[in-house]
């Protein structure tokens, strides 16, 4: 499984390290069910997923799209080089 | 003679659905089939359908590592599984089917103090529960299980291990088709390539179930889908702390039996056991990303080659005959979630992660009593769902990360 991070290119799966499902922060002053939301809980989506990316090699963060039932990751990019920032 | 090779058909197909059914049970693993067979049993409700989009076995059950034991970290978690052993130590006469568990012991090695401190905390809550679990040292270790290398000219060397006598091994298929065989039997149907679509859900109950087959109405409804309930629960819009990954094993051609234990490196990440067939079975931990992709990986088969060699050269030469995968929902503190959610009449059984066949028959107990009931059982009260909006978690990754 091949992912590419926006400054090395493409790498195996191994040198790099996902983080997870992007999730919304919840407003400054949420509740306690607004906050275990955030925390805990996924949408764990069964085919595209917006997902965050740590690339060993460069020690840079990403975003992904990437689909779970297939593995193919269809784009990647970094949210500070990039209009979409990591808005949603 | 002639009868003993006759084919018995154990499992009737049922014909069309019903339009309606007290109980509907997603999912044709051991754990939906359990459910079924003591809501049989315990409480005499038989009106029951169990619905599997594939074949019953088609998911984890068919696919685990059969480790059972009980030698978990957090009191609530080793009662729990403690039950589920002891069940599962009297269910080949019960169901009337060979399960073959053979309980010939479990280690959890250590390759470090840290570690050892760890497995010493472990076999300190099992003691307090009269669960058979201690600390031995490397010598120990190799007394117990000769076969094994505890030199020191390896990456890790054994410091010492958990050990768990009554740890076993089981057939995965039997206790499928064992459960599958006295469901049947007392008049539950098991509707194979049936597949849930959606649910009928108004005033915050559920009334029924949308299926590839037609709509069933029904009193209440348990997804025990394990790997799919993220997208089951979705369907019902109940939010899950789950994530999707998935857990690879392979067995090695069959060589003569010589080694009878489960071994287990925390260090490592790997375990292995030999089968009833003579082929070594091995895992490692899930995959480090989410995923539903069934597809096997090659870097899984090389990390647990390395690594089981280390503790096991003899195997150098022996040649891998399969691999597989299987789907695992993964809960945050390794813990599973059962019983009532938000949704009246909408039942989960998930977060089993990689360890949830040795909890089958306990599962089945106590989902059936709170079917049949209406209350939490005591044992499972700690695993509700709602305890991750209230931080009550149950946290046992130091026992069920690695160890299966
Ligand atoms: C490689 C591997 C090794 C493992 N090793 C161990 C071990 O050593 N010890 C241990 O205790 N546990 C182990 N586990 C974990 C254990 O197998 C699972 O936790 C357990 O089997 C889950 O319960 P189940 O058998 O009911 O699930 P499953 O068998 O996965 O049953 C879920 C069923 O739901 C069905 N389904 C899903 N969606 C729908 C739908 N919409 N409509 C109808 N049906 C649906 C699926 O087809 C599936 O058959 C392992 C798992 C894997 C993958």
């Amino acid at each position: 499984m091949l992912v590419t991070c926006p400054n090395c290119g493409p790498r195996e799966v191994q040198e790099l390290r996902c983080a997870g499902e992007s999730t919304t922060r919840p407003k400054t002053t949420p509740t306690q069910r607004e906050l275990n939301e955030y925390i805990y809980f996924r949408a764990n989506e069964a085919g595209l997923q917006r997902e965050w990316w740590f690339c060993r090699a460069c020690e840079d963060w990403f975003l992904a799209e990437r689909n779970t039932v297939t593995n193919e990751v269809s784009r990647t990019w970094h949210p500070a080089r990039s209009p979409e920032g990591s808005a949603r | 003679m002639k009868d003993i090779f006759l084919k018995k058909q154990i499992l009737k197909r049922p014909d069309e659905l019903k339009r309606h059914y007290d109980v509907v049970i997603i999912g044709g693993g051991s754990h939906g089939l359990a459910t079924a067979y003591y809501l049989a049993t315990h409480h005499g409700i038989t009106n029951v359908a169990i619905l599997e989009k594939s074949y019953i076995g088609s998911g984890a059950a068919g696919r685990n590592t059969t480790i059972i034991r009980a030698n978990y970290r957090t009191p609530e978690g080793a009662a729990f599984y403690k039950q589920s052993v002891e069940l599962y130590e009297r269910l080949s006469g019960e169901l009337d089917f060979n399960l073959m568990f053979s309980q010939h012991g479990h280690f959890t090695l250590a390759h470090s103090d840290r570690s050892l401190v760890v497995q010493q905390e472990r076999a300190e809550v099992n003691k307090l529960l009269g669960i058979d679990s201690y600390v031995i040292d490397a010598k120990e270790v190799k007394k117990l299980c000769p076969q094994i290398n505890i030199s020191t000219d390896v990456t890790w060397p054994i410091q010492g291990a958990l050990y768990h006598p009554p740890g076993g091994i089981i057939r995965h298929d039997a206790v499928v088709w064992g459960f599958a065989k006295q469901v049947t039997r007392a008049g539950i149907e098991i509707h194979q390539n049936v597949e849930v679509t959606g649910f009928d859900i108004s005033n915050g109950r559920v009334h029924g179930v949308k299926t590839t087959k037609g709509d069933v109405s029904c009193g209440v409804v348990l997804s025990a889908t394990a790997g799919w309930s993220s997208i089951v629960a979705k369907m019902a819009g109940v939010p899950l702390p789950i994530i999707g990954s998935i857990l690879q094993a392979f067995v090695t051609e069959p060589v003569k039996p010589f080694l009878d234990k489960i071994i287990v490196s925390a260090q490592m990440h790997i375990y292995c056991s030999q089968t009833d067939r003579g082929e070594f079975l091995i895992g490692a931990e899930v995959e480090p990303y989410p995923t539903y992709s069934n597809k096997g990986t090659f870097p899984f088969v090389e990390y647990a080659c390395r690594h089981v060699l280390e503790l096991f050269p003899q195997l150098h030469a022996t040649k891998i005959l399969r691999h597989w995968t299987g789907l695992c929902d993964m809960s945050p503190d390794y813990s599973p979630i059962m019983g009532l959610t938000e949704l009246d009449g909408f039942l989960v059984d998930c977060g089993w992660g990689t360890y949830g066949f040795k909890a089958a028959p306990i599962v089945g107990v106590t989902l059936a009593e709170l079917i049949a009931k209406g209350k939490t059982p005591a044992l499972i009260e700690p695993f509700k769902l709602d305890r991750f909006y209230t931080d009550t978690l149950v946290s046992e990754a130091a026992a069920a990360a690695v160890s299966h």
